[in-house]
Protein backbone atom coordinates (compact mmCIF):
# COMPACT_ATOMS: atom_id res chain seq x y z
CA UNK A 1 0.00 0.00 0.00
CA UNK A 2 1.15 3.50 -0.85
CA UNK A 3 0.52 6.35 1.58
CA UNK A 4 0.66 9.99 0.46
CA UNK A 5 1.09 12.88 2.86
CA UNK A 6 0.10 16.06 1.03
CA UNK A 7 0.88 19.33 2.78
CA UNK A 8 -1.95 21.30 1.15
CA UNK A 9 -5.34 20.89 -0.51
CA UNK A 10 -3.73 21.72 -3.84
CA UNK A 11 -1.24 18.91 -3.41
CA UNK A 12 -3.92 16.48 -2.23
CA UNK A 13 -6.04 17.23 -5.31
CA UNK A 14 -3.04 16.77 -7.59
CA UNK A 15 -2.33 13.34 -6.08
CA UNK A 16 -6.02 12.40 -6.42
CA UNK A 17 -6.08 13.55 -10.06
CA UNK A 18 -2.99 11.47 -10.86
CA UNK A 19 -4.54 8.39 -9.19
CA UNK A 20 -8.35 8.73 -9.13
CA UNK A 21 -8.62 5.31 -7.48
CA UNK A 22 -6.77 6.50 -4.38
CA UNK A 23 -8.69 6.57 -1.09
CA UNK A 24 -8.88 9.72 0.99
CA UNK A 25 -8.35 9.34 4.74
CA UNK A 26 -9.35 12.09 7.17
CA UNK A 27 -10.07 11.08 10.79
CA UNK A 28 -10.45 7.44 9.78
CA UNK A 29 -13.50 6.82 11.99
CA UNK A 30 -15.56 5.57 9.05
CA UNK A 31 -12.81 4.33 6.75
CA UNK A 32 -10.83 2.31 9.30
CA UNK A 33 -13.92 0.38 10.37
CA UNK A 34 -14.25 -0.71 6.74
CA UNK A 35 -10.55 -1.59 6.60
CA UNK A 36 -10.57 -3.53 9.89
CA UNK A 37 -13.54 -5.61 8.75
CA UNK A 38 -12.06 -6.31 5.34
CA UNK A 39 -14.69 -4.27 3.47
CA UNK A 40 -12.05 -1.88 2.13
CA UNK A 41 -8.48 -2.68 1.13
CA UNK A 42 -7.07 0.51 -0.32
CA UNK A 43 -3.84 0.29 -2.28
CA UNK A 44 -3.18 4.02 -2.18
CA UNK A 45 -4.27 6.24 0.70
CA UNK A 46 -4.07 10.03 0.79
CA UNK A 47 -3.86 11.23 4.41
CA UNK A 48 -5.48 14.61 5.07
CA UNK A 49 -5.10 14.71 8.86
CA UNK A 50 -2.29 17.20 8.68
CA UNK A 51 -3.47 19.36 5.80
CA UNK A 52 -3.83 22.55 7.84
CA UNK A 53 -5.75 24.61 5.28
CA UNK A 54 -8.59 22.05 5.39
CA UNK A 55 -8.99 22.45 9.14
CA UNK A 56 -9.80 26.15 9.01
CA UNK A 57 -13.08 27.08 10.71
CA UNK A 58 -15.05 30.20 9.83
CA UNK A 59 -18.73 30.74 10.58
CA UNK A 60 -19.53 30.91 6.85
CA UNK A 61 -17.00 28.34 5.67
CA UNK A 62 -16.31 25.21 7.66
CA UNK A 63 -13.22 23.38 6.42
CA UNK A 64 -13.67 19.68 5.65
CA UNK A 65 -10.95 18.80 8.15
CA UNK A 66 -12.66 20.49 11.11
CA UNK A 67 -13.26 17.88 13.82
CA UNK A 68 -16.43 17.32 15.82
CA UNK A 69 -14.45 18.30 18.91
CA UNK A 70 -13.94 21.75 17.38
CA UNK A 71 -17.57 21.97 16.22
CA UNK A 72 -18.80 21.31 19.77
CA UNK A 73 -17.52 24.81 20.51
CA UNK A 74 -18.79 26.53 17.36
CA UNK A 75 -21.27 29.42 17.23
CA UNK A 76 -23.92 27.59 15.19
CA UNK A 77 -26.03 26.34 18.07
CA UNK A 78 -27.60 23.29 16.42
CA UNK A 79 -24.36 22.20 14.75
CA UNK A 80 -22.68 22.29 18.16
CA UNK A 81 -25.59 20.27 19.57
CA UNK A 82 -25.16 17.72 16.77
CA UNK A 83 -21.40 17.58 17.34
CA UNK A 84 -21.91 16.78 21.02
CA UNK A 85 -23.96 13.71 20.08
CA UNK A 86 -21.41 12.19 17.70
CA UNK A 87 -19.86 8.97 18.99
CA UNK A 88 -17.60 9.54 21.98
CA UNK A 89 -14.80 11.94 22.93
CA UNK A 90 -12.39 9.68 21.02
CA UNK A 91 -14.54 9.69 17.88
CA UNK A 92 -15.11 13.46 18.08
CA UNK A 93 -11.38 14.15 18.44
CA UNK A 94 -10.64 12.31 15.18
CA UNK A 95 -13.81 12.46 13.07
CA UNK A 96 -14.37 15.40 10.75
CA UNK A 97 -17.34 17.06 9.10
CA UNK A 98 -15.71 16.38 5.72
CA UNK A 99 -15.67 12.67 6.54
CA UNK A 100 -19.35 12.82 7.52
CA UNK A 101 -20.11 14.47 4.17
CA UNK A 102 -17.84 12.02 2.32
CA UNK A 103 -19.48 8.96 3.85
CA UNK A 104 -22.95 10.44 3.17
CA UNK A 105 -24.62 7.99 5.51
CA UNK A 106 -28.35 8.67 5.89
CA UNK A 107 -27.62 8.75 9.64
CA UNK A 108 -24.74 11.25 9.41
CA UNK A 109 -25.48 13.67 12.23
CA UNK A 110 -23.99 16.69 10.48
CA UNK A 111 -26.25 16.37 7.47
CA UNK A 112 -29.64 17.59 8.79
CA UNK A 113 -27.95 20.79 9.94
CA UNK A 114 -26.35 21.31 6.51
CA UNK A 115 -29.77 20.76 4.90
CA UNK A 116 -31.54 23.22 7.19
CA UNK A 117 -28.76 25.79 6.80
CA UNK A 118 -28.91 25.35 3.01
CA UNK A 119 -25.20 24.72 2.83
CA UNK A 120 -23.20 24.22 -0.31
CA UNK A 121 -20.50 21.59 -0.40
CA UNK A 122 -17.26 23.02 -1.78
CA UNK A 123 -15.13 20.57 -3.75
CA UNK A 124 -11.85 21.12 -5.53
CA UNK A 125 -10.02 19.52 -8.43
CA UNK A 126 -6.87 20.65 -10.19
CA UNK A 127 -8.55 20.64 -13.62
CA UNK A 128 -11.89 22.33 -12.78
CA UNK A 129 -10.89 24.32 -9.73
CA UNK A 130 -13.51 24.99 -7.07
CA UNK A 131 -17.08 23.77 -7.53
CA UNK A 132 -19.98 24.53 -5.17
CA UNK A 133 -22.72 21.92 -5.01
CA UNK A 134 -25.90 22.62 -3.05
CA UNK A 135 -26.55 20.05 -0.30
CA UNK A 136 -29.58 18.56 -2.07
CA UNK A 137 -27.56 17.98 -5.25
CA UNK A 138 -24.57 16.63 -3.34
CA UNK A 139 -26.21 13.82 -1.37
CA UNK A 140 -27.54 11.48 -4.05
CA UNK A 141 -28.35 8.24 -2.22
CA UNK A 142 -27.44 5.93 0.64
CA UNK A 143 -23.69 6.51 1.09
CA UNK A 144 -23.56 8.15 -2.31
CA UNK A 145 -22.59 11.66 -3.25
CA UNK A 146 -21.75 13.80 -6.25
CA UNK A 147 -17.99 13.90 -5.62
CA UNK A 148 -15.97 13.11 -8.75
CA UNK A 149 -12.93 10.79 -8.68
CA UNK A 150 -10.44 13.62 -8.97
CA UNK A 151 -12.05 15.86 -6.36
CA UNK A 152 -11.45 16.61 -2.70
CA UNK A 153 -14.15 17.96 -0.39
CA UNK A 154 -12.76 21.24 0.90
CA UNK A 155 -15.55 22.82 2.96
CA UNK A 156 -19.18 23.34 3.80
CA UNK A 157 -20.05 26.86 2.70
CA UNK A 158 -22.93 28.61 4.44
CA UNK A 159 -25.12 31.49 3.33
CA UNK A 160 -24.63 34.73 5.32
CA UNK A 161 -28.11 34.51 6.81
CA UNK A 162 -28.26 31.13 8.52
CA UNK A 163 -31.06 31.60 11.10
CA UNK A 164 -29.64 31.92 14.60
CA UNK A 165 -32.71 30.23 16.10
CA UNK A 166 -31.88 26.57 15.50
CA UNK A 167 -32.18 23.28 17.35
CA UNK A 168 -30.88 19.75 16.72
CA UNK A 169 -31.69 16.48 18.47
CA UNK A 170 -31.51 12.82 17.71
CA UNK A 171 -33.14 9.65 18.93
CA UNK A 172 -31.13 6.50 19.50
CA UNK A 173 -30.98 3.52 21.81
CA UNK A 174 -28.72 5.14 24.41
CA UNK A 175 -27.35 8.59 25.00
CA UNK A 176 -23.65 8.08 24.21
CA UNK A 177 -22.06 6.43 21.19
CA UNK A 178 -25.15 5.81 19.20
CA UNK A 179 -26.04 6.03 15.53
CA UNK A 180 -29.24 8.00 14.98
CA UNK A 181 -32.54 6.19 14.59
CA UNK A 182 -33.95 9.59 13.65
CA UNK A 183 -32.24 12.98 13.76
CA UNK A 184 -33.71 16.40 13.10
CA UNK A 185 -32.78 20.04 12.83
CA UNK A 186 -35.30 22.89 12.93
CA UNK A 187 -34.49 26.54 12.19
CA UNK A 188 -36.62 29.68 12.40
CA UNK A 189 -35.55 32.82 10.55
CA UNK A 190 -36.30 36.45 11.42
CA UNK A 191 -39.46 36.46 9.29
CA UNK A 192 -40.76 33.37 11.07
CA UNK A 193 -40.10 30.98 8.21
CA UNK A 194 -39.49 27.45 9.47
CA UNK A 195 -37.05 24.93 8.06
CA UNK A 196 -37.22 21.28 9.08
CA UNK A 197 -34.56 18.76 8.04
CA UNK A 198 -34.37 15.13 9.09
CA UNK A 199 -31.77 12.38 8.96
CA UNK A 200 -31.94 8.56 8.95
CA UNK A 201 -35.47 8.60 7.53
CA UNK A 202 -34.66 8.64 3.80
CA UNK A 203 -31.67 7.68 1.60
CA UNK A 204 -30.35 11.24 2.03
CA UNK A 205 -31.01 14.04 4.50
CA UNK A 206 -34.37 15.60 3.59
CA UNK A 207 -36.43 18.75 4.10
CA UNK A 208 -40.15 18.30 4.77
CA UNK A 209 -41.52 21.21 2.78
CA UNK A 210 -45.25 20.70 3.39
CA UNK A 211 -44.73 20.62 7.13
CA UNK A 212 -42.52 23.71 6.89
CA UNK A 213 -45.23 25.60 4.99
CA UNK A 214 -47.84 24.63 7.56
CA UNK A 215 -46.12 26.40 10.45
CA UNK A 216 -44.07 29.11 8.75
CA UNK A 217 -45.08 32.56 9.97
CA UNK A 218 -46.99 31.11 12.94
CA UNK A 219 -45.47 32.47 16.14
CA UNK A 220 -48.03 30.86 18.42
CA UNK A 221 -49.45 27.77 16.72
CA UNK A 222 -52.45 26.04 18.30
CA UNK A 223 -52.24 22.52 19.70
CA UNK A 224 -54.25 21.35 16.68
CA UNK A 225 -51.75 22.92 14.27
CA UNK A 226 -48.78 21.43 16.14
CA UNK A 227 -50.43 18.02 15.90
CA UNK A 228 -51.06 18.48 12.20
CA UNK A 229 -47.43 19.56 11.81
CA UNK A 230 -46.18 16.37 13.48
CA UNK A 231 -48.53 14.23 11.36
CA UNK A 232 -47.36 15.95 8.19
CA UNK A 233 -43.70 15.37 9.09
CA UNK A 234 -44.47 11.69 9.72
CA UNK A 235 -46.20 11.43 6.35
CA UNK A 236 -43.47 13.19 4.40
CA UNK A 237 -40.45 11.17 5.57
CA UNK A 238 -39.49 7.99 3.71
CA UNK A 239 -37.99 5.67 6.32
CA UNK A 240 -37.20 1.97 6.09
CA UNK A 241 -37.13 -0.88 8.56
CA UNK A 242 -33.62 -2.08 9.42
CA UNK A 243 -31.68 -3.56 12.34
CA UNK A 244 -31.92 -0.27 14.23
CA UNK A 245 -35.63 0.41 13.99
CA UNK A 246 -38.87 -0.02 12.08
CA UNK A 247 -40.43 2.20 9.47
CA UNK A 248 -43.46 2.82 11.69
CA UNK A 249 -41.37 3.88 14.67
CA UNK A 250 -39.20 6.17 12.56
CA UNK A 251 -42.30 7.87 11.11
CA UNK A 252 -43.77 8.39 14.55
CA UNK A 253 -40.47 9.56 16.06
CA UNK A 254 -39.88 12.01 13.18
CA UNK A 255 -43.10 13.84 13.96
CA UNK A 256 -42.51 13.87 17.71
CA UNK A 257 -38.91 15.06 17.36
CA UNK A 258 -39.66 17.77 14.78
CA UNK A 259 -42.54 19.12 16.88
CA UNK A 260 -40.39 19.19 20.00
CA UNK A 261 -37.64 21.12 18.20
CA UNK A 262 -40.18 23.50 16.63
CA UNK A 263 -41.55 24.31 20.07
CA UNK A 264 -38.04 24.96 21.35
CA UNK A 265 -37.40 27.33 18.44
CA UNK A 266 -40.68 29.16 19.05
CA UNK A 267 -39.82 29.59 22.73
CA UNK A 268 -36.61 31.51 21.91
CA UNK B 1 6.85 0.48 4.99
CA UNK B 2 8.78 2.00 7.89
CA UNK B 3 7.05 4.64 9.99
CA UNK B 4 8.99 6.82 12.41
CA UNK B 5 7.01 7.79 15.46
CA UNK B 6 7.67 8.84 19.02
CA UNK B 7 6.02 6.40 21.37
CA UNK B 8 6.04 7.12 25.09
CA UNK B 9 8.86 9.59 24.56
CA UNK B 10 11.07 7.19 22.60
CA UNK B 11 11.80 7.42 18.86
CA UNK B 12 10.65 4.19 17.21
CA UNK B 13 10.83 2.89 13.64
CA UNK B 14 7.89 0.60 13.09
CA UNK B 15 7.62 -1.83 10.21
CA UNK B 16 4.01 -1.38 9.14
CA UNK B 17 2.08 -3.71 6.84
CA UNK B 18 -0.34 -1.98 4.46
CA UNK B 19 -3.36 -0.35 6.05
CA UNK B 20 -2.86 -1.86 9.51
CA UNK B 21 -4.08 0.06 12.53
CA UNK B 22 -1.92 1.77 15.11
CA UNK B 23 -3.36 -0.72 17.62
CA UNK B 24 -1.92 -3.64 15.65
CA UNK B 25 1.44 -1.89 15.26
CA UNK B 26 1.67 -1.08 18.96
CA UNK B 27 0.78 -4.59 20.08
CA UNK B 28 2.47 -6.72 17.46
CA UNK B 29 5.39 -4.68 16.24
CA UNK B 30 6.38 -2.37 19.08
CA UNK B 31 5.91 -4.77 22.00
CA UNK B 32 3.28 -2.63 23.70
CA UNK B 33 0.31 -4.91 24.39
CA UNK B 34 -1.24 -2.59 27.00
CA UNK B 35 -3.73 -1.17 24.51
CA UNK B 36 -6.38 -3.85 24.11
CA UNK B 37 -8.24 -5.06 21.04
CA UNK B 38 -11.88 -5.73 21.85
CA UNK B 39 -13.95 -4.42 18.95
CA UNK B 40 -11.79 -2.83 16.24
CA UNK B 41 -14.63 -0.44 15.42
CA UNK B 42 -14.16 2.46 17.79
CA UNK B 43 -17.00 1.41 20.08
CA UNK B 44 -15.32 0.14 23.23
CA UNK B 45 -12.37 2.43 23.94
CA UNK B 46 -10.09 -0.36 25.18
CA UNK B 47 -7.45 0.66 22.61
CA UNK B 48 -7.46 4.36 23.61
CA UNK B 49 -4.17 6.25 23.22
CA UNK B 50 -3.12 9.89 23.01
CA UNK B 51 -2.08 10.82 19.46
CA UNK B 52 -0.51 14.27 19.00
CA UNK B 53 -2.37 15.45 22.09
CA UNK B 54 -5.77 14.05 21.10
CA UNK B 55 -7.55 11.15 22.77
CA UNK B 56 -8.29 8.60 20.04
CA UNK B 57 -9.08 4.92 19.55
CA UNK B 58 -5.90 3.43 18.09
CA UNK B 59 -7.88 0.78 16.18
CA UNK B 60 -9.21 3.56 13.94
CA UNK B 61 -5.83 5.21 13.31
CA UNK B 62 -3.92 4.01 10.26
CA UNK B 63 -0.29 3.47 11.26
CA UNK B 64 0.90 4.81 7.92
CA UNK B 65 -0.66 8.14 8.97
CA UNK B 66 1.57 8.34 12.07
CA UNK B 67 4.86 9.45 10.53
CA UNK B 68 6.41 11.97 12.97
CA UNK B 69 3.48 11.57 15.39
CA UNK B 70 3.73 11.48 19.15
CA UNK B 71 1.86 8.68 20.85
CA UNK B 72 1.29 7.95 24.52
CA UNK B 73 0.00 4.52 25.49
CA UNK B 74 -0.92 3.18 28.91
CA UNK B 75 2.65 1.90 29.24
CA UNK B 76 3.90 5.48 29.03
CA UNK B 77 1.86 6.76 31.96
CA UNK B 78 3.64 5.01 34.83
CA UNK B 79 7.24 4.20 35.65
CA UNK B 80 8.55 0.99 37.20
CA UNK B 81 8.44 2.75 40.54
CA UNK B 82 5.40 4.87 40.41
CA UNK B 83 1.87 4.43 39.19
CA UNK B 84 0.04 7.28 37.49
CA UNK B 85 -2.35 9.06 39.88
CA UNK B 86 -5.28 7.68 37.91
CA UNK B 87 -4.00 4.10 38.22
CA UNK B 88 -3.53 4.54 41.97
CA UNK B 89 -7.04 5.98 42.29
CA UNK B 90 -8.59 3.04 40.41
CA UNK B 91 -6.58 0.56 42.47
CA UNK B 92 -7.64 2.22 45.73
CA UNK B 93 -11.29 2.06 44.67
CA UNK B 94 -11.08 -1.61 43.62
CA UNK B 95 -12.13 -0.52 40.16
CA UNK B 96 -10.58 -3.42 38.25
CA UNK B 97 -12.46 -6.65 37.64
CA UNK B 98 -11.23 -8.65 34.63
CA UNK B 99 -9.11 -5.61 33.73
CA UNK B 100 -9.55 -5.77 29.99
CA UNK B 101 -11.08 -2.30 29.73
CA UNK B 102 -8.76 -0.80 32.33
CA UNK B 103 -5.93 0.48 30.09
CA UNK B 104 -8.44 2.38 27.95
CA UNK B 105 -10.10 3.91 31.01
CA UNK B 106 -6.69 4.81 32.46
CA UNK B 107 -5.58 6.64 29.30
CA UNK B 108 -8.93 8.45 28.91
CA UNK B 109 -8.92 9.48 32.57
CA UNK B 110 -5.25 10.54 32.47
CA UNK B 111 -6.02 12.74 29.46
CA UNK B 112 -8.95 14.29 31.34
CA UNK B 113 -6.96 14.98 34.54
CA UNK B 114 -4.18 16.47 32.47
CA UNK B 115 -6.64 19.09 31.21
CA UNK B 116 -8.72 19.46 34.37
CA UNK B 117 -7.33 18.49 37.77
CA UNK B 118 -10.71 18.77 39.54
CA UNK B 119 -13.37 17.58 37.12
CA UNK B 120 -17.00 17.31 38.25
CA UNK B 121 -18.71 13.91 38.30
CA UNK B 122 -20.60 15.00 35.20
CA UNK B 123 -17.36 15.85 33.39
CA UNK B 124 -15.80 12.53 34.40
CA UNK B 125 -18.80 10.59 33.06
CA UNK B 126 -18.73 12.56 29.83
CA UNK B 127 -14.97 12.02 29.40
CA UNK B 128 -15.35 8.26 29.89
CA UNK B 129 -18.41 7.88 27.67
CA UNK B 130 -16.29 6.31 24.93
CA UNK B 131 -15.09 3.49 27.18
CA UNK B 132 -17.11 0.36 27.85
CA UNK B 133 -16.61 -2.07 30.74
CA UNK B 134 -18.17 -5.47 30.06
CA UNK B 135 -17.85 -6.30 33.77
CA UNK B 136 -19.96 -3.16 34.34
CA UNK B 137 -17.59 -1.89 36.98
CA UNK B 138 -18.58 1.70 36.33
CA UNK B 139 -19.56 2.50 39.92
CA UNK B 140 -16.10 1.79 41.32
CA UNK B 141 -14.36 3.46 38.37
CA UNK B 142 -16.36 6.65 38.92
CA UNK B 143 -15.89 6.56 42.71
CA UNK B 144 -12.14 6.20 42.28
CA UNK B 145 -11.86 9.12 39.89
CA UNK B 146 -14.27 11.29 41.90
CA UNK B 147 -12.03 10.74 44.92
CA UNK B 148 -8.98 11.73 42.88
CA UNK B 149 -10.77 14.88 41.70
CA UNK B 150 -11.31 15.86 45.36
CA UNK B 151 -7.61 15.55 46.26
CA UNK B 152 -5.74 18.85 46.55
CA UNK B 153 -3.52 19.49 43.50
C1 LIG C 1 -17.82 4.29 17.33
C2 LIG C 1 -18.32 5.24 16.28
C3 LIG C 1 -19.37 6.09 16.56
C4 LIG C 1 -19.83 6.97 15.59
N1 LIG C 1 -20.87 7.79 15.92
C5 LIG C 1 -21.35 8.64 14.99
C6 LIG C 1 -22.45 9.49 15.31
O1 LIG C 1 -22.96 9.49 16.44
N2 LIG C 1 -22.89 10.32 14.33
C7 LIG C 1 -22.33 10.36 13.08
O2 LIG C 1 -22.78 11.14 12.26
N3 LIG C 1 -21.30 9.57 12.77
C8 LIG C 1 -20.80 8.71 13.68
N4 LIG C 1 -19.76 7.88 13.36
C9 LIG C 1 -19.22 7.92 12.00
C10 LIG C 1 -18.01 8.84 11.79
O3 LIG C 1 -17.35 9.10 13.00
C11 LIG C 1 -18.41 10.19 11.17
O4 LIG C 1 -19.08 9.97 9.94
C12 LIG C 1 -17.20 11.10 10.93
O5 LIG C 1 -17.65 12.40 10.67
C13 LIG C 1 -16.29 10.61 9.81
O6 LIG C 1 -15.21 11.52 9.67
P1 LIG C 1 -13.70 11.02 9.49
O7 LIG C 1 -12.88 12.24 9.36
O8 LIG C 1 -13.31 10.07 10.53
O9 LIG C 1 -13.85 10.27 8.07
P2 LIG C 1 -12.94 9.15 7.35
O10 LIG C 1 -13.25 7.82 7.92
O11 LIG C 1 -11.51 9.58 7.31
O12 LIG C 1 -13.55 9.27 5.89
C14 LIG C 1 -14.89 8.93 5.64
C15 LIG C 1 -15.16 8.93 4.13
O13 LIG C 1 -15.11 10.25 3.60
C16 LIG C 1 -14.07 10.38 2.64
N5 LIG C 1 -13.47 11.68 2.89
C17 LIG C 1 -13.06 12.18 4.10
N6 LIG C 1 -12.60 13.42 3.97
C18 LIG C 1 -12.70 13.73 2.65
C19 LIG C 1 -12.38 14.89 1.89
N7 LIG C 1 -11.87 16.00 2.45
N8 LIG C 1 -12.59 14.85 0.54
C20 LIG C 1 -13.12 13.74 -0.05
N9 LIG C 1 -13.45 12.63 0.63
C21 LIG C 1 -13.25 12.63 1.96
C22 LIG C 1 -13.17 9.19 2.84
O14 LIG C 1 -12.53 8.81 1.66
C23 LIG C 1 -14.13 8.13 3.33
O15 LIG C 1 -14.80 7.56 2.26
C24 LIG C 1 -19.24 7.01 14.31
C25 LIG C 1 -18.16 6.16 14.03
C26 LIG C 1 -17.69 5.29 15.00
C27 LIG C 1 -16.53 4.40 14.68
S1 LIG D 1 -10.72 -1.91 20.00
FE1 LIG D 1 -10.62 0.16 19.47
S2 LIG D 1 -12.42 0.97 20.29
FE2 LIG D 1 -12.66 -1.14 20.64
S1 LIG E 1 -13.09 -4.79 34.26
FE1 LIG E 1 -13.75 -6.29 32.86
S2 LIG E 1 -14.29 -5.14 31.13
FE2 LIG E 1 -14.00 -3.64 32.63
Amino acid sequence: MEFSRPASTEEAAAIKAADPGATILAGGTDLMVEVNFGHASPDHVIGLRRVDDLADYQDTRIGAGVTWARLEECSHRALAQAARTVGSPQIRAAGTIGGNIGTASPAGDGLPWLAAAEAEIEVYSTTRGTRLVSWDQFFTGVKQNALADDEVITAAVLPENVPSVQEFAKIGQRSAMVISTVSACVMRDDEGSIRVALGAVAPTPIRVRQAEALVSGQSNPSEALLEEFARTVSAEVKPITDHRSTEAYRRHASGVLARRLLERCLAQ
Amino acid sequence: MIINMTVNGEARNAVVAGSESLLTTLREELGLPGSKNACEQGECGSCTVILDGALVTSCLVMSADCEDSEITTVEGLSTDRELHAVQRALLDAGAVQCGFCTPGFVVAAAHLFEENRHPSSETIREALSGNICRCTGYGAILRGLEALAQEPS
